[in-house]
């Protein structure tokens, strides 16, 4: 067998990357890579295996760093990565994603930077901040940060971005014009009459179904939603579940009507998985009803939480889901979710999980 | 003509103050080949900027942001002083980059 799957995360000190064959039972782990270096979001391009770290350093402000050989070794550029003079300046970049040739980079303060040569040089993507809606963008608790970026599959010049708390932004024609996407979506945190507003939304994490280009997932600071007409609007699938309140979700590989969630227990009680018993939620039917996975997770003493981009699943068969905890752990399931081990500990506050997953 | 136009070029450095830098080893360790001590010709600490990032593509992004000013948790030091872009530099000059107090 030689399948190979990788775990890519970010973490507060550096990125790390955990391998394993296709049996996806032993783990070595590797790192940290980029010199330490705050890692918001690490990924990799399924086309060429390049992975790429986005992130920034308090003394050195924000870079994408890039490696070839599968983490052996790392360059680094934020060239062209800036806003104009005088603006805020870009803190850290926050989120990454590659496709059709390009690789898009999420930023704080928010705003988007597209590269056509593999991250050595950068362009802002000027007609997101140009939005009327700017000036009335508000930090969330992490900061003003575009977080989630979702490129659709067939379709190059469409991209969606999660900006918090902003909400959710379309753009059609490859980033000059973009709409917001938030009808539907509660505002919890605003006055009863005004809880559904154009934009303001606190979108944690934004994610696609995969084959079904329509159909996109939302875990909000209020609720959990999905579209089925592409952003367009939004329905709360929030029944069943133990909280509206989360931060990461994840789709499975192959079916666009599973969908991975890790409610915590509100915002305003700590943030922690509730009771202190740590649960993975699924559904099986887009939203309809869910479940709760616990075999192999700690079931007392539990006060981590998962970050809005530490989960994520692989491409194998049966899926593998992992998690990565504030507290440093990474938890794995082989078996689509029904059990977990823990496969690495003592780690850093864990920001991202992403997976590489080559099939021989 | 080639040869000559070239021999004719006066580099921008040219007539420039020559001093003396240090830089963090935390900063040298993520550019390969770059060295804790040189020597470079600038008049003021933006060309220096400049002339480290010629040196040493991107180096100046790591230093400096784009309000344009040195980044917030770097501080440039000039014979002692600390300063900022627009400080002039005279020959001898030591000039000390250093990482401020952070991270966490």
């Amino acid at each position: 067998m030689n399948d190979e799957v990788m775990i890519l995360l970010g973490t507060k000190k550096g990125a790390f990357i955990l391998s394993s064959d296709g049996r996806r039972g032993d783990w070595e782990l590797s790192g940290p890579h980029c010199d330490t270096w705050p890692m918001n979001h690490v990924v990799a391009d399924p086309a060429t295996g390049t992975i790429y770290a986005a992130g920034g350093n308090e003394w050195f402000g924000p870079a994408v760093w890039r490696s070839a050989d599968k983490g052996k070794t790392w360059t680094h550029s934020s060239k062209g990565l800036a806003y104009a003079a005088g603006e805020t300046p870009v803190k850290t970049v926050w989120s990454l994603a590659a496709g059709h040739g390009r690789l898009w980079a999420g930023v704080e303060p928010a705003g988007l930077f597209v590269s056509d040569d593999d991250g050595e040089t950068w362009s802002h993507v000027s007609g997101l901040r140009d939005h009327p809606s700017r000036p009335t963008w508000q930090p969330g608790g992490g900061g003003l940060i575009l977080h989630s970026l979702v490129l659709h599959p067939d379709d190059p010049d469409q991209v969606w971005v999660g900006i918090s708390s902003a909400g959710v932004f379309h753009t059609r024609d490859g980033g000059r014009t973009w709409a917001p996407q938030n009808q539907g979506v509660r505002c919890d945190y605003l006055p009863d009459d005004q809880r559904y507003p154009e934009t303001g939304q606190c979108v944690h994490c934004l994610v696609m179904a995969p084959g079904v280009p329509n159909r996109l997932y939302q875990q909000n600071h209020c609720g959990m939603y999905r579209s089925d007409d592409g952003g367009v609007s939004w329905q709360s699938i929030e029944e069943g579940l133990p909280s509206s309140f989360g931060f990461p979700a994840a789709v499975h590989p192959r079916d666009p009507d599973r969908l991975y969630l890790v409610p915590l227990n509100g915002d305003i009680a700590g943030r922690y998985m509730p009771d202190a018993r740590a649960a993975v939620w699924r559904t099986g039917d887009r939203g309809r009803t869910w479940e709760d996975r616990r075999a192999g997770l700690p079931q007392k003493n539990a006060f981590f939480n998962v970050l809005r981009q530490a989960m994520a699943t692989d491409r194998m068969e049966p899926a593998g889901v992992y998690i990565g905890t504030n507290s440093g752990e990474v938890y794995a399931s082989r078996d689509e979710g029904d059990s977990w081990s823990r496969i690495a500990e003592h780690l850093p506050v864990i920001s991202s999980v992403e997976t590489l997953s080559v099939r021989s | 003509m080639q040869a000559l136009a070239s021999a004719l070029e006066v580099p921008a450095y040219a007539g420039r103050p020559v001093v003396q830098v240090r830089l963090p080893a935390l900063l040298v360790s993520i550019f390969p080949g770059a060295t804790r001590r040189l020597e470079l010709q600038a008049a003021t600490v933006d060309e220096l900027m400049d002339a480290l990032d010629a040196r040493w593509p991107g180096m100046r992004d790591r230093l400096c942001d784009s309000t344009p000013a040195v980044r917030k948790h770097i501080n440039v030091f000039v014979d002692g002083v600390r300063v900022g872009l627009d400080a002039r530099l005279v020959h001898g000059a030591e000039v000390y980059v250093l990482t401020a107090i952070s991270g966490g």
